[in-house]
């Protein structure tokens, strides 16, 4: 799950990291009484979950409280990579003398916690670690110790040769880290890290991305869901626990499992057609489940054919079977719709959906063929 | 001869009383799987099903039975816990079926579990079958047969998709080993690959990958380094966009580190034959076989 800057930084507060001064406002009069609270020059800052937002114009400086509920007008009616910025961060702007970075993600070749810090702050971890690969420190974190008070020195020399800086930096990282655990995180990062000319440390911006899996033994966190900036789709898959990726092109695709959801797209893609979207309706899906992937994938109007994948193991083929005639017996479909399904069941399935009509098959290449086909038809 | 489970296997299952763990613990004995104990915290000294001793605590059920392999169904907020029970107990292999388990747990149960030498498979995996002699998990036992395909992958269904297709082309598997699709598990691919190269009863190897992370590239390394026999492999996820999880947490492509044609040329240098899709599987394996 993301979260938004201002609820990374609020985090990271409460774990002492310093952070200049801000606030959310949904308004341009509320972003001016911020501006004017805070004194001096803003930062307006777009929310949204999206990257590149300096690039797409969602952050801004303003030199006045009049500017920046100018800005906040503009910035609050803008779309960031499709998504409605609805609230905006401002924030003092700090003077800022060099920038860093610093971030923790979890290491699948290591299976642990790292480290990366990088004096060349500022600008995409990625973009430095390609073109300058020498100034990225990385450091695992044994799991069973958490971070020492030396490595995290040792960072913090790696970023600023001054003890003071290095201390405060080291410091951060500490916090950082807490945090990190403490949350559920899979990801954590300021960026950047700035010194200012009083020889301040500070965190100007900041990420968390959490581990979904965390969510339910962390009801605080789990709270700090945002549903207005996610696709109205995927927010109605994920209420119905259903795995849902909506894409651009026009074959729904609904399968069980994720690694067979991901090969069918792949198998749309290989005969020429394009896929709607991602759908695992996972493993043990009763007839309720297909009901509402369908619903989710019919409101998609790019939808043009709709193909049912499934392999029945753990999964019975005749509840999935129930689930079509269900969904519908109410909502007819105005697109036409294959079905391949084998596994668990597969008899009783068959027999459930010829004697409604619906012709199936066992074979997942032919029935991929035939939706392709189906969708040019439809599109045309 | 076989990869990591066979006719001697004795096997408990963790959450045997659950609605999951039940379930398959009668399918794993229906298909010939000795599942010695269960184990439910509260319900020692019953019987599942009349006939298999349940036990407190996992020590007890080794103590009593002599287990060698655990079968993992707990809920995700315990099954940290039930992996660190089940090496401390001594158990050999610790299969966990699990999805859901929060990575932060996984930084914590991988050292442990490697401490006390013992070999985990998942979490959020389908399990390992070895064809007519022991299935430990969930992958259907109908759709398999005994044979010289050696097969490893990232994710379940698709896994079955592929040994079915196999089994109807009539090519049979030696064993049939599920990783899982999580970020931080127990076995890679280059165990298994290991595993097989060294098992005399696998003449071939299957192997379905993902996008996300850099295990099918070092494990095509290792094919071409390091072993005699042909692989074939598939990744999924060659349409999947950058920086969304496809389902599994493990799968999502992170900048441009991950993707499917990165993997895909990783297998060419190897010398990897190439399924496109998961039918060509026949094919390939049969030239190789």
């Amino acid at each position: 799950m993301n979260i938004h800057e201002y609820q990374a930084k609020e985090i990271l507060r409460r774990e002492g990291v310093p952070i200049p001064p801000g606030e959310v406002a949904t308004t341009p009069a509320q972003v001016e009484q911020i501006a004017r609270r805070l004194g001096g020059m803003v930062v307006v800052k777009a929310q949204v979950h999206a990257g590149g937002r300096g690039k797409a114009g969602g952050v801004k400086l303003a030199k006045t409280p009049a500017e920046a509920a100018e800005i906040g007008a503009r910035i609050l009616g803008m779309h960031i990579k499709g998504l409605p910025v609805e609230k905006v961060l401002v924030t003092a702007a700090a003077d800022i003398e060099t920038e860093a970075y610093v971030g923790i993600i979890i290491d699948r070749a290591s299976k642990r916690a790292v480290f990366m810090v990088s004096p060349a702050g500022g600008i995409d971890i990625e973009e430095v670690a390609a073109t300058a690969p020498e100034k990225i420190m990385r450091l695992p974190v044994d799991p069973r110790y958490g971070l020492q008070p030396f490595e995290a020195m040792r960072m913090g020399f790696f970023l600023y040769r001054e003890i003071t800086k290095a201390r405060a930096a080291a410091r951060i990282m500490q916090q950082l880290y807490r945090a990190f655990i403490d949350s559920g995180a899979s990801l954590a990062e300021i960026n950047p890290l700035v010194t200012t000319p009083d020889g301040e440390v500070l965190a100007v911006d900041a990420k968390m991305v959490i581990d979904d899996n965390e969510l339910d033994r962390r009801p605080d966190i789990a709270a700090l869901r945002d549903e207005s900036a996610e696709e109205t789709g995927e927010l109605q898959a994920r209420r119905a626990n259903l795995t849902f990726i909506k894409l651009d092109g026009n074959v729904g695709c609904i399968v069980n499992g994720a690694g067979l959801a991901m090969a069918t797209m792949d198998l749309v893609k290989y005969y020429g057609g394009e896929p709607a979207n991602f759908l695992d309706i996972g493993g043990s899906s009763s007839p309720e489940k297909v009901v509402n992937a369908l619903r989710i994938i019919t409101a998609d109007a790019g939808v043009k054919a709709i193909l049912f994948n499934i392999f029945g193991g753990i999964t019975r083929t005749d509840d999935v079977a129930n689930g079509i005639v269900t969904a519908t017996r109410h909502n007819p479909l105005t697109v036409p719709l294959v079905i391949r399904l084998t596994g668990t069941n597969e008899d009783a399935a068959l027999a459930i959906l010829s004697k409604h009509g619906f012709p199936a098959t066992r074979d997942m290449d032919e029935a991929v063929q035939r939706v392709v086909a189906l969708a040019k038809e439809g599109a045309a | 001869m076989s990869v990591y489970i066979d006719k001697s296997s004795r096997v408990i299952v963790q959450g045997i009383t659950g609605r999951d763990g039940s379930f398959h613990a009668r399918q794993m004995r229906e298909y010939g799987t000795a599942v010695v104990a269960g184990v439910t915290p509260g319900k020692g000294g019953q019987k599942f099903d009349g006939e298999v001793p349940i036990f407190d605590t996992v020590a007890d059920a080794v103590a009593q039975t002599k287990a060698n392999v655990s079968v993992i169904y707990v809920p995700p907020p315990f099954a940290a816990d039930a992996m660190m029970e089940a090496a401390d107990a001594g158990v050999a292999l610790i299969v966990c079926i699990t999805e859901g388990v929060p990575v932060l747990d996984m930084t914590r149960v991988y050292p442990y579990v490697k401490e006390h030498g013992a070999r985990l498979i998942g979490p959020n995996c389908p399990g390992l079958i070895t064809p007519g002699e022991s299935k430990v998990g969930i992958i259907p036992g109908r759709i398999c047969m005994a044979g010289p395909v050696g097969v490893v992958s990232r994710s379940g269904t698709l896994t079955y998709e592929v040994v079915d297709q196999l089994t109807r082309a009539g090519i049979g598997q030696s064993t049939c080993v599920g990783i899982g699709g999580d970020p931080i598990n127990g076995t890679s691919f280059i165990d298994v690959l290991e595993a097989f190269e060294n098992d005399p009863k696998t003449q071939a190897v299957a192997m379905m990958g993902e996008i996300g992370g850099t295990d099918e590239q070092e494990a095509a390394r290792f094919v071409h380094d390091r072993m005699k026999k042909p692989v074939v492999g598939f990744i999924a996820g060659q349409t999947a966009p950058s920086g969304r999880r496809m389902g599994h947490a493990g799968a999502i492509i992170s900048g441009s580190a991950g993707t499917a044609a990165e993997k895909l040329e990783a297998f060419e240098k190897a010398g990897i034959g190439i399924a496109r899709r998961p039918k060509d599987f026949v094919e390939l394996l049969r030239a190789r076989l």
